[in-house]
């Protein structure tokens, strides 16, 4: 059924695949950060309750949907990882946890400044600041095990397993402003009803979402190309490539 | 697929599956205090199916609407206090202390602090809480009818405060 997809396991393909797309989604990437950001924070009307302060949201917002869009497509590849046994999923596990790691931990900032002046507060413990610091804790936790031991390939199998299992907070994350009360205000966006934000407010932050997404992918090709490079360097391709 | 993969491949969803019952059954069990705050009716009617009530002394959150007209400021000092409803009993809160800018009448707070009696609270932090509706001034102005005054253009005569009563 998926015969198509085998070559895609294959180092050397997904090193030029990755190759070919990093250019053009770096490029991208960043011309809609600048508009998203730009249009965000400089040419949108004020908010009436929060005034300027508001407009951190163009950060906090994608920065944080796409801590937990990585996150999945981390555990989706430590899933291949450890089923399947792909080298390259494996090594996406370790490639992709620190850019996780990294949104995760702008959007926990991003909101404590957006928290302080709005709420009164840095920090509450209520249950979507505290799931998402659990998020910062695993994406830490994948990075360590995965170095964690003298045998890399032990290492991978047991991040990959720790990823897996993590996946259960995702939807604490997303649905804790409904399950319980938290201080943190419920989702703007969500897919199914009308967004509660106005039109000028949501184009810029549908456009940052957009881009940290496309940032993200930017970032994993950069980080795989170099990770297969580092497994697979007494392979003749590589050695073929250096030569070049 | 192949046998051992199959294998794996059931190994690793048992762990899941065994897991997130393990997390749903721990989060079902803690339901109470995951959340932050009572509300006013929760607090006042108790909580839960045992009905369990606070009491007097106990350190605790309370979350709900700044009832409009209540909020009563001591001239000579930053003492205030104010009622807070959800849906039934009101609850009085007084604080000592420099309120959040989104403090106002009708906003939704959350207050720290020590139940005094059934309902009332001596507050020792007062966070305001908003919800997730952003939009220009012109359109709440035009939807809600209210008014939006940036902080540098307020006057002390705008706010609608209400004296006495300390």
């Amino acid at each position: 059924m998926f015969k198509w997809l085998h070559p895609y396991a294959k180092p050397e393909t997904v090193y030029r695949l990755c190759g070919r797309f990093y250019p053009w989604l770096m490029l991208s990437g960043v011309a809609l950060l600048a508009l998203g950001n730009i249009w965000g924070l400089a040419f949108t009307p004020p908010d009436y309750q929060q005034g300027d302060s508001y407009r951190i949201i163009h950060i906090h917002v994608p920065s944080a949907i796409m801590s937990m869009g990585t996150y999945s497509a981390m555990a989706i590849a430590a899933f291949i990882a450890l089923v399947w046994q792909v080298k390259v999923a494996q090594w996406s596990v370790t490639a992709i946890a620190p850019i996780g790691a990294v949104y995760t931990a702008i959007a926990l900032i991003t909101g404590m400044a957006w928290g302080k002046p709005m709420w009164g507060t840095w920090w509450v413990w209520d249950a979507r600041l505290t799931s998402e610091l659990i998020l910062l804790f695993l994406y830490l936790g994948v990075i360590a095990l995965s170095g964690a031991f003298s045998d890399r390939q032990t290492g991978a199998k047991a991040a990959s397993l720790l990823a897996v299992i993590g996946v259960i907070n995702l939807p604490v994350i997303h649905f804790s402003v409904e399950w319980w009360n938290t201080l943190h205000q419920g989702a703007s966006i969500t897919k199914f009803a009308k967004p509660s934000i106005d039109p000028s407010m949501l184009w810029p932050l549908l456009i940052s979402i957009l881009a940290f997404k496309v940032l993200m992918l930017a970032l994993v090709c950069l980080r795989l190309r170099t990770a297969i490079l580092q497994n697979e360097q007494h392979r003749p391709w590589v050695k073929a490539l250096v030569e070049e | 697929m192949q046998p051992r993969r199959q294998k794996r491949l059931a190994a690793v969803i048992l762990v899941i599956a065994l897991l997130t019952g393990a997390v749903a059954a721990m989060l079902y069990a803690l339901q109470q205090n995951i959340d932050l705050f009572y509300t006013p009716s929760q607090l006042v009617e108790g909580l839960g199916k045992d009905k369990v009530k606070p009491v007097p002394g106990q350190r605790l959150r309370i979350g709900g609407m700044v009832v409009p007209g209540s909020v009563q400021r001591d001239p000579n000092s930053l003492k205030v206090s104010f009622d807070l409803v959800d849906t039934g009993p009101l609850v009085r809160v007084t604080y000592e202390g420099i309120l959040p800018d989104l403090f106002r009448e009708g906003q939704g707070i959350v207050a720290q602090g020590i139940l005094v009696d059934a309902t009332t609270i001596d507050a020792s932090e007062v966070l305001a809480k908003h919800d997730e509706e952003y939009m220009p001034p012109e359109v709440a102005e035009a939807m809600k009818g209210i008014k939006h005054v940036p902080p540098s253009q307020q006057t002390t005569s705008e706010a609608p405060v209400k004296e006495g009563r300390y």
